[in-house]
């Protein structure tokens, strides 16, 4: 299965695979280097170059059935096994935390399958699959930021004819969404659109930021790292090159505003990133805590360091 | 060679069956839309059978015929939805320039199509969302040609509620809320709002009761007047083409058999076709 194997120069990460003995108990000798066959991971990587080709077009793949259910990140899974090599450092989270239940699976599989080191550090980390966050650390040029995508068309809830979508990207007739925003300002008094909000990429397509909240996109914009996106049940990749320009939708007397609870962290009182609402007992207590862990564990041990 | 004036096209001279040539587009006054020798059939029947016709700027043209006779096909293939056998047609873009309306590709045929052009369907759910506020509805077409302000779109969106009749204070309801006569009304304002130079109606009366019609037909009267429109109207009926139009065609079996100013085709009406359509229509 391994011996033959080609490398590819398809990047810096996609160095493929390698039976290398590395991390704490190396890779699982009955698995191929990232659970993928290599003529799967080439495909992927084909669908991936030409993603990264055509900012924020929707390039098809032949998903593979995966040892997790659909939602669960099939698509992120993949497109990581596709650009993964054994010198690379992988940190998985999963809504900015570390330590849940996709987040702490994820992270074991590709231990178990690949031998690479794992980290919970944004900075240690050259790839980064994510379920619906951006972490709040700057990501910086050599990063791959995989992303999980349940949904990769903008226009699904508007139009239901995935022919006509297509048409639609084709033809850069995007005024559907405007509509959409329109609906919600008329509705709501502004854009009521708090995750998934839809963007432009390099002005020509509209693109799903996969379910981050609207929060990460200006994030997104001219970023450092390469933004991949990888959608398992939809079969399709799409991505975002270093410092691409990626514009949220707008209108001129409607300017995009990044929505954040107006609180501080309770933990490391962060007034800057991003928090989530925790119920602490059923008389209506709560707190919110920084949904971003490795952020709030490194404020914390800052301050503790301080003190 | 014939017609030449907008405003009050000469008659044509005693047409013969298949009407005049469009196909010389040169000079001062050009036609906007020009189709000649237009063909196609659905299997054996033929929908369309050497076609040709011309609209000019401001003239109304109304297509009238049975069911069957090719109407809506006609109004199909001259805007770009269905492609013809044979044949061509011409568009006049406001600098002057022809282009092939069936060879100028899908992405340039649909920024016409939500620019220079209009389109009103028969059923207004064809035309609507139903699932947007009328507002939004008016305004699709200005966020198309890339209006970004909110409250730029919304003043033009009330303002062409009050100019089909609507009340502007129904501007954030839903399109299914309304009746069928202000459904009609709202797609022509989602139809005019970005001032379209041609605007194709097929049946715009159509399944709407005779008062609430007469009430349509005067208003797209006065904003074709007002705007100076060019309109190519698809119509069974007789009454609504003699209140609208300049010029009519008469179809049959995907031939025009008969074409001219309209008080001409009614009162004197030359084929045998056109005199039975007449005498049964204005009989009743």
């Amino acid at each position: 299965m391994s011996a033959t194997q080609t490398r590819s120069a398809e990047g810096a990460a996609a160095a493929g695979g390698e039976h290398r003995s590395r991390g704490p108990a190396g890779p699982d000798a009955g698995y191929n280097f990232g659970y993928l066959d290599e003529n799967t991971k080439r495909m992927i990587r084909r669908a991936l170059l030409k993603a990264v080709a055509i900012p924020g077009h929707q390039v098809p793949f032949g998903s593979r059935e995966m040892p997790l259910p659909y939602g669960w990140g099939t698509g992120g899974i993949q497109v990581t096994a596709a650009v993964i090599g054994p010198d690379d450092t992988l940190k998985v989270i999963d809504q900015g935390a570390d330590d849940t239940t996709n987040a702490v699976s994820i992270r074991r599989f590709f231990a178990r399958v690949t031998g690479v080191e794992t980290t919970e550090r944004t900075a240690e980390a050259t790839i980064i699959q994510t379920r619906h966050r951006i972490p709040e650390t700057p990501l910086h040029e050599g990063q791959v930021l995989v992303y999980q995508v349940p949904m990769p068309e903008p226009l699904f809830r508007l139009e239901p004819s995935v022919t006509e979508t297509r048409r639609m990207h084709a033809l850069a007739d995007y005024s559907l969404m405007h509509v959409k925003l329109y609906e919600d300002i008329v509705r709501h008094g502004h854009i009521a659109t708090s995750y998934n909000y839809p963007v432009m990429v390099n002005g020509r397509y509209l693109m799903s930021p996969s379910p981050i909240p609207a929060f990460d996109n200006p994030k997104m914009h001219r970023m450092p790292a390469l933004q991949l996106f990888g959608a398992g049940r939809e079969k399709r990749i799409y991505a975002v090159p270093p410092w691409t320009e990626v514009r949220s939708l707008d209108f001129e007397d409607h300017p995009f505003e990044p929505v954040r609870a107006d609180a501080a962290c309770a933990l490391c009182g962060s007034r800057e990133s991003y928090l989530d609402e925790v119920v602490t007992d059923d008389r209506g207590g709560r707190m919110f805590v920084c949904s971003d862990t490795d952020y709030c564990h490194t404020r914390q041990a800052r301050r503790e360091a301080a003190e | 060679m014939m017609h030449d004036l907008p405003h009050h096209p000469h008659p044509d001279p005693p047409p013969p069956a298949g009407e005049g040539r469009g196909g010389g587009v040169s000079g001062g006054a050009c036609p906007l839309l020009a189709a000649h020798g237009l063909s196609l059939r659905y299997g054996a029947v033929p929908a369309l059978d050497d076609v040709s016709l011309s609209i000019w700027p401001g003239e109304v043209v109304a297509i009238v015929g049975e069911s069957g006779s090719g109407k809506t096909t006609l109004l199909r293939v001259l805007s770009g939805l269905l492609r013809p056998e044979a044949g061509e047609v011409l568009y006049r873009d406001p600098e002057g320039a022809a282009h092939s309306i069936h060879g100028m590709g899908e992405a340039a045929l649909r920024r016409l199509h939500r620019s220079d052009w209009g389109f009103v369907h028969q059923n207004p759910r064809d035309g609507l969302r139903l699932g947007v506020s009328a507002g939004g509805n008016i305004g699709e077409r200005l966020m198309a040609t890339g209006a970004r302000h909110y409250g730029c779109i919304r003043a033009a969106a009330s303002d062409w509620l009050r100019r089909v009749e609507i009340d502007p204070a129904r501007l954030d309801h839903l399109p299914r809320t309304f009746s069928g006569g202000m459904q009609q009304r709202l797609q022509i304002a989602r139809t005019l709002v970005t001032h379209p130079r041609l605007v194709f109606m097929d049946e715009p009366t159509g399944g709407l009761d005779v008062s609430v019609q007469a009430r349509l037909l005067d208003l797209i009267r006065g904003l074709v007047a007002e705007l100076g429109l060019s309109v190519l109207l698809v119509t069974h009926d007789i009454a609504a083409a003699r209140l609208l139009a300049h010029r009519m065609l008469v179809m049959r079996r995907g031939r025009v058999v008969e074409s001219g100013l309209t008080d001409r085709v009614l009162d004197d009406p030359q084929h045998e076709y056109t005199q039975l359509l007449v005498a049964s229509v204005l009989a009743a």
